[in-house]
């Protein structure tokens, strides 16, 4: 029977419900649906990482979820990232180390750096380059994330 | 996607009821394959089952004595996020690290990686040296395969209608044992193998007691040589003995050439990755005697 599913669940630390097909992605949910849309669809099976969100601690491509796994879950997308208007540090270190030109991969690099540091603060340049295997950007030939990356790991040492 | 319903059940029995009932549905783990295949419109099905929620297919129990159960859901992180499997294991850590990216990683499953039966599958050679098993549950009851059994054509597994992976068993390392999975990738992250090696071996007194080499990406199915490994039993540890293993396996190896390289190249990495993989393998289990 072809029914559309209620799900429940915390996005930026807010209780959110919504209608969805079970065949709907996490992203086209919350993009389509509850209407968040800094969330970046590019290739949209799981190699470019646009996408990434926390889902429970761990980062995810939203486009290799269903949004019907979301019930009970907690979720940070890139919305959830900055206190108001006060951009994270590591929004700010994006914006100072010019870390993006077209902006499509940045969401997903600033979710998915972000998720690194809040589990080691002082990662090394390896480190911080493996862990972001996964984000694809076609400007800036990386150096300059790694390097936006690096500045708060740097920080957070100091 | 086309349309499709859901399903999360919570028990073993329940997902077995629901799999009886629609033989057309599919489990879900990581969805990294999954919904990859269902958007291409590849292996379409009416019912997704997620088998998250279900206690056996998300174990990760270690014990000295009698091994590893892996849980057919138990995403990559999980185990090399974990202390002891990791030390107890160190090629399966390296594995569950290195299948795609950090995101990947934080839901693909090493079963949903057996299931879908790629040849380049990175872990399924792995699994074969390590002579690991399968735990099959279907509505008649429960079975248990080797992995090396498991993959029967690209794509294509041993699992009948209404059965379904509910977890590895992973023999525990016994002393002077090591295991290593070596791949050749263009890149250095997120890249499907062009070839590959697993292998373990178990050292007694400076001799091969045992040895077990299985290969991806140059065969239909991950390929075990089992007469690679055979050869080396009873052979003294060296260069000499590693190189005849490494050319045996290329020798078995029936790679086909497409835009990942071609066959000779293919079969060149399979003596250079095996070669290499029994030098780390062999280190491991220095070490740990």
């Amino acid at each position: 029977m072809q029914r559309k599913v209620h799900v429940r669940t915390t996005i930026n630390n807010q209780a959110v419900e919504f209608l969805c097909e079970p065949r709907q992605s996490l992203l086209e949910c919350l993009r389509d649906i509850v209407g968040l849309t800094g969330t970046k669809e590019g290739c949209n099976d799981g190699n470019c990482g646009s996408c990434t969100v926390v889902l429970d601690d761990r980062i995810v491509t939203s486009c290799l979820v269903l949004g019907v796994e979301a019930e009970g879950r907690k979720i940070t997308t890139i919305e959830g990232i900055a206190a108001g208007n006060q951009l994270h540090r590591l929004q700010q270190a994006f914006l100072t180390n010019a870390a993006l030109q077209c902006g499509i991969c940045t969401p997903g690099f600033i979710v998915a750096a972000k998720a690194l540091l809040d589990s080691e603060p002082n990662p090394d340049e390896e480190r911080i380059r493996l862990w972001l295997a996964g984000n694809l950007c076609r400007c800036t030939g990386y150096d300059k994330i790694v390097r936006a990356v690096s500045e708060c790991a740097r920080e957070a040492k100091a | 996607m086309k349309w499709f319903d859901y399903a999360a059940p919570k028990t073993l029995s329940e997902a077995l009821a629901l799999l009886a009932a629609h033989p057309g549905a599919r489990m879900l783990a990581g969805g990294t394959d999954l919904l990859v295949q269902m958007r291409a419109g590849r292996k379409p099905a009416d019912l997704i089952i997620d088998i998250k929620n279900i206690a056996e297919l998300n174990e990760l129990r270690y014990e000295r004595a009698s091994g590893l159960t892996l849980g057919a859901a138990v995403a990559c992180y999980r185990i090399y996020g974990d202390a002891a499997v990791s030390r107890a294991y160190p090629s399966l850590h390296q594995v569950a690290s290195l299948i795609g990216g950090t995101q990947i990683q934080g839901r693909a499953s090493i079963g949903g990686n057996l299931c879908n039966a790629a040849p380049s599958a990175d872990s399924i050679p792995l699994l074969i040296a390590l002579g690991a098993t399968c735990r099959i549950a279907g509505a008649g009851g429960e079975r248990v395969a080797r992995v090396e059994e498991f993959c029967t054509a690209p794509g294509k597994n041993i699992l009948a209608a209404g059965e379904l992976l509910v977890s590895m068993h992973v023999p525990a390392p016994r002393p002077g044992s090591g295991a290593s999975y070596l791949r050749f990738i263009p890149r250095n992250e997120m890249d499907i193998a062009v070839a590959g090696a697993g292998v373990a071996v178990e050292l007694e007194n400076g001799k091969f007691r045992s040895a077990r080499i299985a290969l991806s990406s140059v065969a239909p199915t991950p390929l075990f040589v089992r007469e690679a490994g055979d050869w080396l039993t009873g052979k003294p540890v060296n260069g000499e003995s590693i190189a005849g293993a490494a050319e045996i396996a290329k020798a078995a190896a029936k790679p086909i050439t497409d835009m990942r390289g071609t066959k000779e190249y293919r079969r060149h990495l399979c003596s250079v990755l095996t070669r290499r993989a029994l030098e780390t393998a062999v280190r491991r289990a220095q070490e740990v005697q």
